[in-house]
């Protein structure tokens, strides 16, 4: 439970306290504090060794829902499960959801999450219309676009570094019903991907690619590029998608997602599509959430755990294609295989997050059961290719970065600063924050 | 899927009971919440009220105290009216090391989670009796269902209720009263907030939307999850000259 979802790096905080109810007050004399959630994070910016954990598990009541206008305002550690098994028999879904619905408003909010249509939507902070903030002065706030705007923007993506958050209210969107138009297009090259990128981000609200990322030389750069959008079919009535019960009990011997057992799964995962292009109308569910069907799948990457990689990189200059096959090659050269490869195009649509991630752009996403120094080594090189052609890397999945690429990465850093709480820690910024106050 | 179902949860602000009634509530049922603080039933309320709830009625009580019985259940029925559902969620952990040095706590706890809810119990089962039909859930423990030196007195306790249920079932065996006895494994909640958790804690929602489901499914006794069926059978039938040598 204590683990982040990439489950390395490995710590143990001092003391959870539970904050199960709105009136409660955070622990005196317990500092470094940290809120946790579901824990679904990948490095270690959800983590607080030594430190009190704040767990909001059980801060997940509903506190109002206005039916006309789609406004929920709910606690913070409710989960995007729980919102939209509520929300969608009711015709309104999540604004802007990450691959996984088991994550809490606060984490999402904290992280500033991005899904499928950020090319449309932009970020869940920018769905966010008001939330409370709990000090470790005891101080209450209300943060929105017209007050404590500060606080609300560096809030919004602050990895959880500015306090509490308590309670929130969310935008949701209307739909016809859980259905989603998908249509799966193969390409062969990232070149082909591009282009294919580039026609649909007018007319598909959702995009997204994976990619083979063992295939090396003439097939560097293929994979399946699924374009989407929420169709009109309404609810059949008795829809409910049924969950899978799979779960991954216990860990996979670390030695059992290797090269050969990946670049096999790539292999099939590519072949299996014949045509071209295929068109289908799914459920929601697995459209948006493929992995939440296997409970526990970081279980898979055994005990030593998994790094996640994703960067953005953006296009001036043709420096994003350029830097996408950079670290394809290198990932080849390497040796290494990323079980799964996403590749997506970020639009231009601004968060009020300060410290907010996406951003024009094109963003990578890789991960790689963790081999020690090896693995390590590997992500600096990557680093390197995101660094020198301007791009940026992802706190919520980051456990290697400097404090010098955190710094390069967010800009405005020294906006961000003004605004943490002195009481507020997590492993990830005593690792990072050292380097950059 | 719409039950109308009019449901009493005393204990309502539990880890556990809570998810039930949200899954209640998002039936559009009706649910009278029996909770010592006012506050944490105003919260959920809300909850259950923005789900879907058909009537939320909150009424504040200690139900460890005995003699405040009656008088609850005169308010239930003026406020709330009748019902057709009672789950029993509140209970104590109370320290099993505080019970062996003092009776004083031995007896707070035998009368929290045992003589409260067979006074509790009594007049519901009797109200059930008349119309022949209703259902009565209890969360009693694993713990109930052999005494080990950790908490027995707890088990004592748990296990004398789920010995009550046993009565109950077979005396309304031959009408439309079901009893159903809910025995959770270790659960994360506030209750077990100190103790390190292990790979066998599940959380309240497993828990709490698992009784809904052995109530709808008229279920006599329900483990949840199911493997505390196996796991209790074994340790039920370990010899006592063995068993007495365990450190369980």
């Amino acid at each position: 439970m204590l683990e982040s979802w990439g489950r390395y790096p490995k710590s143990k905080p001092k003391k959870i306290h539970n904050f199960w109810w709105l009136t409660d007050n955070l622990p005196a004399n317990s500092s470094p504090l940290l809120a946790h959630g579901q824990g679904r994070s990948y490095g270690d910016a959800c983590l607080n060794n030594q430190g009190t954990l704040i767990s909001t598990r059980l801060l997940n009541r509903f506190i109002n829902f206005n039916r006309e206008t789609g406004i929920l305002r709910c606690e913070a550690g409710t989960t995007l499960a729980d919102i939209l098994k509520f929300s969608v028999p009711l015709g309104w879904f999540i604004p802007v959801t990450p691959g996984t619905k088991f994550v809490s408003v606060g984490g999402a909010i904290a992280n500033d999450v991005h899904g499928k249509n950020h090319h449309i939507a932009g970020t869940f902070g920018r769905h966010i219309l008001q939330f409370e903030l709990l000090r470790s002065n005891g101080e209450r706030l209300l943060c929105s676009p017209s007050t404590n705007v500060e606080l609300f923007k560096a809030t919004i993506g602050g990895l959880g570094l500015t306090g509490l958050i308590t309670w929130a209210d969310i935008s949701l969107k209307p739909i016809s019903g859980p259905y989603i138009e998908e249509e799966s297009i193969k390409f062969y090259s990232l070149k082909e991907f591009f282009e294919i990128s580039r026609s649909t981000k007018a007319h598909h609200e959702y995009t997204v690619a994976w990619l083979d990322c063992v295939a090396s030389g003439p097939d560097l750069g293929r994979g399946i590029f699924m374009r989407g959008r929420h169709s009109d079919l309404p609810s059949k009535g008795n829809d409910t998608y049924k969950e899978s019960k799979l779960s991954i009990p216990i860990n996979f011997p670390y030695w059992a997602l290797n090269n050969y057992t990946v670049k096999a799964f790539n292999f099939l995962y590519f072949n299996k599509q014949q045509s071209k292009s295929i068109n289908h109308v799914k459920h929601y569910e697995p459209f948006f959430y493929p992995l939440d069907a296997v409970l526990g799948w970081n279980k898979i990457y055994g005990k030593y755990g998994f790094l996640q990689f994703q960067c953005v990189v953006p296009f001036e200059n043709g420096s994003g294609e350029k830097a996408i096959e950079a670290i394809l090659k290198e990932i080849v050269k390497d040796g290494s295989a990323s079980f799964l490869a996403v590749l997506k195009e970020f639009g231009d649509v601004s968060s009020p997050g300060i410290l907010s991630f996406p951003r024009p752009g094109i963003t990578l996403c890789l991960d790689f059961a963790f081999r020690g120094d090896r693995t390590i080594k590997l992500f600096k090189r990557l680093h390197s290719i995101v660094f020198e052609n301007g791009g940026a890397i992802y706190p919520a999945k980051d456990a290697c970065m400097t404090a010098e690429e955190f710094k390069l990465s967010f800009p405005n850093l020294d906006d961000f600063l003004k605004y943490t709480d002195p009481a507020f820690a997590s492993d990830f910024w005593r690792r990072i924050g050292s380097g950059v106050i | 899927m719409k039950t109308n179902k009019r449901i009493l949860i005393l204990g309502a602000t539990s880890a556990i009971a809570m998810e039930s009634a949200k899954v209640w509530a998002s039936r559009g049922d009706s649910l009278c919440l029996i909770a010592r603080s006012e506050e944490k039933m105003s919260a959920l309320a809300q909850d259950l009220k923005t789900r879907g709830a058909n009537n939320v009625v909150s009424i504040q009580s200690d139900l460890s105290n005995i003699e405040a019985h009656t008088q609850l259940l005169r308010s239930i029925s003026a406020q709330f009216g009748d019902f057709d559902t009672v789950l029993v969620a509140y209970g104590t952990l109370g320290s099993q090391k505080k019970c062996e040095e003092s009776f004083e706590e031995t007896f707070k706890e035998i009368n929290t989670n045992f003589l409260s809810v067979i006074s509790i119990l009594t007049p519901i089962a009797n109200l059930f009796e008349k119309t022949g039909a209703g259902t009565i859930a209890v969360i009693t423990s694993v713990a109930g269902d052999r005494g080990r030196k950790s908490n027995y007195i707890y088990g004592t306790a748990k296990g004398g209720v789920s010995k009550f249920l046993q009565g109950l079932r077979n005396r309304f065996g031959k009408t439309g009263v079901h009893v159903v006895d809910i025995k959770p494994g270790f659960t994360d909640t506030p209750m077990t907030a100190d103790f390190p958790k292990g790979p066998l804690f599940v959380s309240p929602k497993i828990v709490g939307e698992g009784i809904v489901k052995a109530i709808d499914n008229k279920r006599n006794t329900a483990y949840i999850p199911w493997f505390w069926e196996v796991i209790m059978l074994i340790i039920k039938h370990i010899p006592e000259f063995i068993f007495k040598k365990l450190s369980l």
